[in-house]
């Protein structure tokens, strides 16, 4: 039992970092259409930026950390938009923005991989790994760090979406650009703050997961993997949905790794995926959909 | 273009393609019969993307299933089933090379139909993220199950069988008969694609790009045939990975990765994306460019330029096929067509085959 209870807190802690990745994803679809195959890749670089930080220009950690963020935001959130997105939106349908995504993903890997480096590397938690127990349970501070980080991070952003106006003007454009721009939002700001946003929650979820699994150039795959099937779980247009997706697959995960195999844990996702795909294809959360022919 | 120019550029092309294997070495030999592997795993994923307008995450995953399969079929041996309750070993002698072609086709077909069944009833990217999904697995399996696939070790010394009682592996006369199985076996795939894309099963498919609403109300069950295209994409994907094995003689779960799919799926669009062309261009550029790339960056290392030696392939790659998308949306094919299509109409590009595929 308090090896169940570890493993829960455990996935808890893992399940709320890839809802943060999860949140990005569903928002980016959401206000733009844009379904981001490097959403992965976004999560694994942002700690790359901050080992930079810190071992070419000597920043300690929690400069480092604000500087990844900045680097996110500049590069995955801003450039990713003006220079990647923006050009293929006249294009019909979504398929050249797919795979225009998928070659980004491509890119940011292998230049990880080429530049910086293709081993593992460690990275500092921000709270320091000593162990409590609480009636058996054994809590690390870091997973403590983990939680409240990652629950922090989303209650500002559950705040600033329903809390301030221009977070009602972005879910405005998300639910219809067409009629949100007659009623004088401005369209093309709330979709660059969608990407800024999303670079931003990415960023976070980078710094958090990195101790956990090592900084490496691979770690988009199942990160990305981990993304899409929490927003897929949750109802692919639901903010919520993408945090129970998260979580939920962060628990199963865990408690799979721990209790069926640990070289099969990757497919967790897949079955959690086949199973929704068949029995809840609108998702735990959302609303049916209609097809498009 | 003309139909005497295309069939006169056809029979170019086939005659270069049998004489060439004579006068490359070993090495462009080599080149060659990958080439010819990587468009034939390419037709698949052009059949999916360009005509039936899905994407495909996991070619590189069937070609994976039909190299182990044949590998262990063509090897023959025993195998012993870790999780039976009592041991229980299977053995075979060697089979046909056109025995196990036939069995890595079916497997891959039928797998294709149990990914895409659940994944084609529901939304459109829906088939990305289980083919993805899919991906990841074939991966942990061919690296995992050290009982069937030999795990990280793989399958060594697979042999190349004689195929209708002609011997395969290379003799001092005919050193290349291997490469000339591929390219038999690459013109008879591709013209089946052919057939296939043209007969009226086919033409239902240009119908579905062009306007999938009036498609569907003529009768066409859009379901149905796009999770076929799947299939059968995937099918081609197992048949390259087939023609694979014997042609490297050792497998592993290396080129099977999550990556060497996405590579399948970029190459399309370089080439030209539901052009029927554009998998011979795109393959061909899959496999060249790496090897120019290394070239290059070798003689700017050996001239002192060290920061040359880093960065691989991909990033050219990845970049190349970023503007590709945004500026010569059809791919090289697309292009080259449309310099050789004199323009009568004004509009007439708006019917041509684009990236978008078959639903708007």
């Amino acid at each position: 039992m308090t090896d169940f209870l570890q493993l829960l807190i455990a996935g808890i802690a893992t399940g709320s970092i890839y809802a943060l990745a999860a949140i990005g994803f569903t928002l980016l679809w959401q206000t733009s259409q844009t379904i981001n195959f490097a959403q992965g890749e976004f999560v694994m670089v942002p700690a790359f930026f901050a080992l930079a930080g810190m071992s070419a220009l000597g920043m300690p950690f929690g400069i480092a950390a604000v500087f990844s963020i900045a680097c996110a935001l500049a590069i995955l959130g801003f450039a990713f938009k003006h220079v990647i997105v923006d050009p293929l939106l006249g294009q019909k349908g979504t398929l050249p923005l797919v795979i225009s995504t998928i070659a980004f993903a491509l890119l940011l890997k292998d230049g990880v991989k080429e530049f910086y480096s293709a081993e593992g590397q460690r990275f500092p938690t921000i709270l320091p790994d000593t162990l409590y127990s609480v009636a058996g349970v054994k809590i690390s501070l870091a997973q403590i760090g983990v939680l409240v980080v990652a629950v922090s991070t989303i209650m500002t952003l559950q705040w600033f979406l329903s809390g301030t106006r221009t977070g009602r003007q972005m879910q405005a454009t998300a639910q219809n650009p067409t009629v949100a721009r007659i009623l004088g939002v401005d369209v093309e700001r709330m979709v660059l703050y969608t990407f800024l946003i999303n670079a931003g929650l990415a960023a976070v979820a980078s710094l958090l997961i990195s101790p956990i699994y090592l900084a490496k150039f691979t770690n988009g795959e199942v990160l990305g993997l981990t993304a899409f099937v929490a927003a897929i779980v949750g109802g692919f247009n639901q903010v919520r949905g993408a945090i129970v997706g998260g979580l939920i697959i962060g628990v199963l995960d865990n408690l799979a790794a721990a209790y069926v195999s640990s070289r099969y844990r990757l497919a967790v996702p897949l079955v959690l995926l086949v199973a929704i795909i068949l029995f809840r294809p609108q998702g735990l959360l959302g609303r049916r959909e209609e097809r498009s022919v | 273009m003309k139909r005497p120019l295309a069939v006169a550029f056809l029979v170019a092309a086939l005659v270069l393609a049998f004489i060439a294997p004579m006068w490359l070495g070993r090495y462009g030999n080599n080149i060659m019969s990958l080439w010819l592997v990587t468009t034939v795993a390419a037709l698949g994923v052009n059949l999916i993307m360009g005509y039936a307008g899905q994407e495909t995450l996991a070619q590189a995953g069937f070609m994976g299933v039909g190299a182990y399969t044949t590998a262990l079929m063509i090897k023959g041996g025993t195998l012993s089933l870790p999780f039976a309750a009592a041991p229980v070993t299977l053995a075979w002698q060697p089979f046909s090379l056109i025995t196990a072609m036939a069995a890595s086709a079916v497997l891959t077909f039928l797998l294709g139909l149990v990914i895409g069944f659940p994944a084609l009833r529901v939304q459109k990217h829906y088939l990305a993220f289980v083919t993805l999904a899919f991906s990841v697995l074939m991966w942990l399996v061919f690296r995992n199950e050290e009982w069937l696939t030999g795990g990280v070790f793989g399958i060594q010394d697979i042999p190349r069988p004689s195929v209708f009682g002609i011997e395969m592996s290379p003799s001092r006369r005919l050193p290349h008969r291997y490469t000339y199985f591929i390219l038999i076996s690459t013109v008879v795939l591709a013209a089946a694609m052919w057939w296939l894309v043209n007969s009226p099963w086919g033409r239902a498919f240009t119908a579905l790009r062009e306007n999938a609403v009036r498609a569907e109300s003529l009768g066409v069950d859009v379901r149905q045939y796009t999770l076929l295209a799947f299939a059968i994409g995937s099918a081609y994907g197992g048949l390259a990975g087939a023609l694979f094995a014997p042609l490297v003689e050792f497998i592993d779960p290396n080129p099977f990765t999550l990556e060497k799919s996405l590579l399948f799926l970029l190459m399309i669009v370089v080439g030209g994306i539901g052009h029927f062309i554009g998998p011979f261009i795109g393959a061909a550029i899959a496999v060249l460019l790496p090897l120019w790339i290394e070239t290059f960056q070798s003689t700017l290392v050996a001239a002192g330029h060290t920061w040359a030696g880093h960065g691989s392939y991909i990033l050219v790659y990845a970049v190349i096929v970023i503007a590709t998308i945004a500026f010569m949306p059809r791919g090289i094919a697309g292009m080259v067509s449309s310099l050789l299509t004199p323009k009568r109409r004004p509009h007439a590009d708006v019917k041509g085959p684009t990236l978008d595929g078959a639903r708007p």
